[in-house]
């Protein structure tokens, strides 16, 4: 981990310190490789920090700290593939299970396993070089996937099945998703959660990055899915929305004994947040490259100035 | 010739008793597609899951990441056309045991263009991982779901449904890509799949009156495709080889074919029957088949043409090698 933790630090401020250090890690590998999926560092850090330090019941990781690289495509004849789930810890009836469902935030994923001590810091180093699992769009032998997610709204469904075979077995442990928001204008999203509420699978816990964002601007301008938290409730879900840089908010939904629904959390979040330069580049947020030496120069400020000023 | 009926849905009940890992997926179809008895016996393995085709593909993959099988069942045109990308990432790529069981392909539905599969071999065997096969009787139904449980990866089943011609000795069960010999003969080499065998059948006869050998395989494994016997069955035709199958001749068992046949250096004429590179449109099976060439008369012309004889053969010395019951209760066509 970057900072050292003190034993007397509660679980808010080390979950702080985490997602700060998210933020930091993703910015400068930014700074060193000319780009990457920033915002969506700085939108989602403290849901993912929230996630991995209170809400996941998540044994240790059960990987290699260094990421081995691709073991070659599954298949009948290849004994060798391993999924990335083993980041996310053992496998056990009363555990919870992590399936992340944007597979473009992996460079955030990855980030927070190295801060929460279930991947080195090397192993970032392996990011999207050519024979690598660490790839920049997650598959599910990235490094804390345990499914194929690039075709969004894939990584919900899957997840639902993987529930439904727990509530079978009578298993304790839940199911937790994280999904950004712009998966709502995929309609197999919809389908998926017909069957969650119609199933009765309350095993299962949905945390959504409400950052407004997709790819070709302000989802506001590309496809609109306000209200999306009436939708979702007149779908049969249990929805919260909260402010998704506020931990004990995020932690509260997760801890109601549960009722037979589904939980949903639409974590309402700032692309920008940490770092107020990115606002310039709005509406497009979705990835960040920069144009010139003295943009660059302007983040290599912002990234000595965090390092400095803690925050 | 034993014409029997709901052989799939009794079959399938009887296999899974004994199999709690064995679990349906129903997308409101599910006495259509001869799972109903399956669903009365075991309503807790039992899930129905609407009409939600992509989702249910991927939770299917999920299951089955858990230890369970899940069936999924519907017609085969819903397998595939509208959900490609969740077989293909949530099923194919992380090859997950889930088995999908495809009723009505090709033209043996009358519901026109949005429900006929013409071309999900095609789609599917380009899949990395994807195993499919094919019945084409009675026998090959009530033996096959054994074969099916044994792959370690998906299987696309292109299934049979209502009345069904044994065409094979119920001693002769499905035998995993092995092609079965159902006639011997040097002028032509035919390979037939589906409900193109019992076609091929009507044809047999006549043609070995006319005096032309025709070595007949039943292929039943469209993928993989490595049964020798198919190499060796081309290689030893003297007049040329013919496919036949309930799909277009684009990407299916012709070019399964015409793939070995090429790559092997097999300098044989090709003779691709099949629905030829076009679109069906909703009509009876017989109207169909003759239609689009699918009939026995559409063989015996293709023979004709690669034995450069005119044997004379006319629809009416085609004999009936199936019979239907005038009073038929089962929907062999109906939706």
């Amino acid at each position: 981990m970057t900072n050292s933790p003190t034993t007397t630090e509660t679980w808010q401020t080390k979950a702080q310190r985490i997602a700060d250090a998210v933020r930091l890690r993703v910015l400068d590998h930014v700074l060193k490789n000319n780009g990457g999926y920033m915002s969506q560092a700085c939108s989602s850090a403290e849901t993912f920090s929230a996630l991995y330090t209170k809400i996941m019941n998540l044994g240790p990781s059960v990987s290699p700290a260094v990421p081995p690289p691709f073991p070659g495509a599954p298949s009948a004849s290849n004994p060798h593939y391993f999924t990335g789930a083993g980041y996310n810890g053992a496998k056990a009836p009363n555990l919870d299970r992590f399936i992340f469902s944007p597979a473009h935030y992996a460079l955030v994923l990855y980030a927070v396993l190295i801060e929460t001590g279930r991947m080195s810091a090397e192993g970032l180093e392996q990011f999207n070089k050519d024979g690598s699992t660490v790839e920049m769009i997650g598959a599910e032998h990235s490094p804390g996937c345990e499914v194929t997610s690039g075709s969004l709204a894939q990584a919900l469904s899957q997840a639902t099945g993987i529930a439904l075979a727990r509530k079978l077995r009578g298993e304790s442990g839940r199911v937790w998703v994280y999904m950004s928001d712009g998966e709502f204008q995929e309609g197999q999203t919809w389908e998926a959660l017909q069957l969650m509420t119609f199933y009765k699978l309350d095993n299962m816990g949905v945390y959504v990055d409400i950052n407004g964002q997709q790819c070709d601007g302000c989802m506001c301008d590309v496809l609109d899915i306000d209200p999306l938290h009436t939708k979702l409730e007149a779908f049969g879900m249990r929805a919260f929305s909260v402010d998704g840089h506020d931990l004990n908010a995020l932690a509260a939904p997760a801890e109601l004994p549960r009722d037979g629904r589904p939980l949903i959390v639409l974590a309402k979040t700032d692309p920008c947040r940490g770092l107020p330069r990115l606002q310039s580049r709005a509406p497009k947020l979705h990835y960040l490259r920069f144009t010139s030496p003295e943009e660059r120069e302007g983040y290599a400020q912002d990234y000595a100035a965090m390092t400095n000023g803690g925050k | 010739m034993e014409i029997l009926t709901k052989v799939y849905a009794k079959t399938f009940k009887n296999w899974a008793a004994d199999k709690p890992e064995v679990v349906v997926y129903s997308a409101d179809l599910t006495s259509s597609v001869e799972v109903d008895l399956f669903q009365k016996a075991y309503p807790d393995r039992f899930f129905s899951m609407g009409l939600t085709e992509q989702h249910m593909h991927s939770m299917a993959g999920g299951m089955a990441r858990e230890g369970f099988f899940p069936y999924i069942h519907t017609f085969a045109v819903f397998i595939y056309r509208r959900s490609y990308d969740q077989i293909c990432n949530s099923i194919a790529y992380p090859n997950m045991p889930v088995r999908l069981v495809g009723f009505l392909p090709g033209i043996l539905t009358p519901g026109g263009i949005t429900h006929q599969a013409i071309e999900d071999v095609a789609l599917m065997r380009a899949l990395p991982n994807m195993t499919i096969i094919e019945v084409g009787d009675v026998t090959e139904i009530e033996s096959v779901l054994d074969s099916v449980q044994a792959v370690n990866g998906p299987v696309y089943l292109r299934m049979l449904r209502g009345e069904v011609p044994r065409l094979f000795d119920a001693s002769e069960p499905f035998q995993f890509n092995t092609a079965r010999q159902l006639s011997t003969g040097k002028d032509i080499t035919l390979f037939s799949s589906g409900i193109s065998t019992e076609e091929s059948l009507r044809a047999a006869s006549v043609l070995k009156e006319r005096g032309v050998e025709i070595n007949h395989l039943h292929i039943s494994t469209l993928k993989p495709f490595s049964d020798p016997a198919v190499l060796e069955a081309a290689s030893a035709a003297r007049k040329g080889v013919i496919t036949f199958e309930n799909h277009t001749i684009v990407g299916g068992l012709g070019s399964a074919v015409a793939e070995v046949m090429a790559e092997n250096g097999v300098g044989r004429k090709l003779t691709r029957l099949g629905i030829p590179d076009t679109f069906a449109h909703g009509a009876s099976r017989p109207y169909l088949m003759k239609h689009l060439g699918l009939d026995a008369l559409a063989l015996v012309r293709a023979v004709e043409k690669l034995i450069g004889e005119n044997l004379n053969i006319h629809e009416e010395d085609l004999q009936a090698v199936r019979l239907q019951a005038v009073h038929s209760t089962s929907k062999a066509e109906a939706l």
